[in-house]
């Protein structure tokens, strides 16, 4: 396990690294010099040599790498081109909304998809099965911009209970703050309740099928205990799975849904620093996302290594 | 059992085809023809959806709308295959090389980027556009083609007849491309029916939030940008463009999983 361990990090670091560089050279080939755009058409030279010498625009490329994922490393993301505050403290105010949002989301998801699942595996064949097997195909097919689209002429638009956008700030109340993210949770929520659904459902279909369920069913077990006590704690690796992957669409999938609900997420950051040429937020955000997927990505394949001994052999 | 979605999903699939297709030669209206005049009309006989903020025919947005959102997904989905599918047999060919395992690590690396940050970065640098969604949308599909291939191609690696072709005197690339590649075009077809229906979405909430196809040319995402403004007054202008893309993607997914359970018989009597 330490050996696997040491290889997982390894290859952790060696990722972040190589996604930095990609990052960074993407971005940094865009032509124009944020400084001039800054100061607007009528600058004078010296102006602008004062700004790009100000924000490290004068160095080489390479120190100019270094010196912005050494800052990462730090938890520095620079100075902000255009409102010339720290991204950190940008990115922090953001995450508060972000963060919460695609947590309520898969709190949502799980709530609905395992109940669903399980019903689904354990009448299979039957109506409920059909029915949920049915909205889960058109929850897969549904866009969830449009759903959030829909769900606003619904609930805020026709029947008034939740506003339609903006986010009124944690100072306002827990309560407050987070009705004004339900809509937006419940949105982001559907497509991957809709495949937590089918995750469950299918995983459980492999294990009621196992020798051991026979086993369980023999000893006296009713098959409603079989189910509770065996199947599912055994059912649940490729669910856990599916939920660590899907946190990434979530993060993606927020920065469509922040601009249908107004939200001051970071998605709504990332397009007002690219309509803004506000490259080094634009970078730092994106690192930030890319860092979040890897470390899940990361963490699930430990946790698969730690539960199944075999997988720490193979790659 | 499942077969019984081949059919509706052919019916819709084919339906929104033709429809690109045939805007191709025939629309009910020109869509660059704005007519403010004639604005938020509701359906009637002569525009059959209706029209929008600008007067455009609404049938006839839809359908030139079909025809973008197609294209982008099949170029996608093509760049997808033609890139990740011989890097997933050259993987599998030289298993546990050092080659191997930088394709893989690669595709990793890939998959840390999810399309929409892929189309961020290529936005913030070049700009917005169909053509640079296409490539985010293909990039991302690469590494979904690389592992499918590349997985699918070492279980056939292990079967005796491409024993006897070693034996006949092949190399890897004569079996990769004779053997294996026939063998995987099943799986192939399922998965890229999947990524087709992945890419429609996909370059929905690209133009939905205004980085992939630029106005004036009509695609389902941009409507329902339009329509966000205007939902409190014409909420209709919202529903055309989502039903449709609703109605292909579920065309495709249930034609994929109809495909899926038809080519693997294994499969048929479960999920």
């Amino acid at each position: 396990m330490i050996h696997y361990l040491f290889k997982r990090c390894l290859i952790l670091l060696a990722t972040l690294i190589v996604a930095s560089l990609v990052v960074f050279v993407t971005i940094e080939v865009v032509p124009g010099d944020p400084a001039s755009f800054m100061l607007g058409l009528n600058a004078q030279p010296d102006t602008v040599n004062a700004l790009r010498a100000e924000l490290g625009l004068d160095q080489s490329r390479l120190q100019r790498y270094l010196s912005w994922a050494g800052g990462l490393l730090k938890g520095d993301f620079g100075i902000s081109y255009t409102y010339r505050t720290p991204v950190v403290d940008m990115v922090r105010d953001r995450l508060g909304v972000s963060l919460p949002l695609a947590m309520y989301a898969l709190l949502l998801s799980v709530l609905i998809a395992f109940p669903a699942g399980v019903l689904a595996a354990s009448r299979r064949g039957g109506v409920g099965d059909t029915a949920i097997m049915g909205v889960t195909q058109l929850g897969l097919a549904i866009p969830n911009f449009w759903f959030a689209m829909l769900l606003v002429l619904l609930f805020a638009i026709k029947l008034t209970w939740f506003s339609a956008g903006g986010f009124p700030g944690w100072d306002s109340g827990f309560f407050v703050a987070m009705k004004s993210l339900t809509l937006p949770a419940i949105a982001l929520a559907l497509p991957q309740a809709s495949i937590l659904t089918r995750v469950m459902r299918s995983s459980l279909l492999d294990v009621l099928n196992e020798d051991f369920m026979r086993t369980a069913r023999a000893k006296g077990l009713s098959k409603r205990a079989a189910l509770w006590k065996h199947a599912l704690r055994n059912a649940m690796i490729p669910v856990l799975t599916i939920l660590g992957l899907q946190f990434s669409f979530l993060l993606a999938g927020a920065i469509i849904i922040e601009n249908v609900f107004f939200l001051p997420g970071l998605g709504r950051l990332i397009f007002q620093s690219i309509a803004s040429r506000d490259l080094i937020v634009v970078e730092s955000v994106v690192m930030l996302l890319v860092f979040a997927v890897v470390l899940v990505t990361f963490m699930v394949d430990l946790a698969y290594a730690w539960v199944d001994p075999r997988l720490r052999g193979a790659r | 059992m499942k077969l019984r979605n081949i059919l509706p999903g052919t019916l819709l699939v084919f339906l929104f085809f033709s429809a690109a297709l045939i805007s191709y030669l025939w629309t009910p209206f020109d869509v660059a023809l704005i007519d403010i005049k004639a604005r938020f009309k509701s359906p009637d006989t002569i525009n059959w959806l209706g029209t929008d903020h600008f007067g455009r025919d609404m049938l006839s947005m839809l359908m030139v709308g079909a025809r973008t959102s197609i294209a982008v997904a099949i170029v996608a989905v093509g760049i997808g295959m033609l890139f990740g599918v011989p890097l997933g047999l050259t993987a599998a060919a030289k298993r546990g090389s050092w080659l191997d395992e930088l394709i893989m690590r690669a595709n990793d690396l890939v998959f840390a980027f999810p399309a929409l940050l892929i189309a961020i970065m290529i936005t913030a640098v070049y700009g917005p556009g169909a053509v640079n969604a296409i490539i985010a949308i293909g990039i991302f599909n690469i590494p979904v083609f690389a592992r499918l291939s590349r997985g699918a191609a070492l279980s056939i690696w292990k079967r005796d007849f491409i024993q006897a072709a070693k034996v006949s005197g092949k190399g890897a690339v004569r079996i990769s491309s004779e053997h294996i590649l026939p063998n995987i075009t099943n799986l192939l077809i399922v998965q890229g029916t999947i990524q087709f229906s992945l890419g429609i979405l996909a370059e929905a909430g690209l133009s939905f939030v205004g980085l992939g196809t630029q106005p004036p040319i009509p695609s389902w995402g941009r409507m329902l940008a339009d329509s966000q403004t205007l939902i409190y007054t014409e909420p209709q202008l919202a529903l055309y463009p989502g039903l449709a893309i609703v109605l292909t993607v579920l065309g495709l997914n249930l034609l994929g999983d109809g495909l899926r359970d038809w080519l693997d018989p294994r499969l048929r009597h479960d999920r």
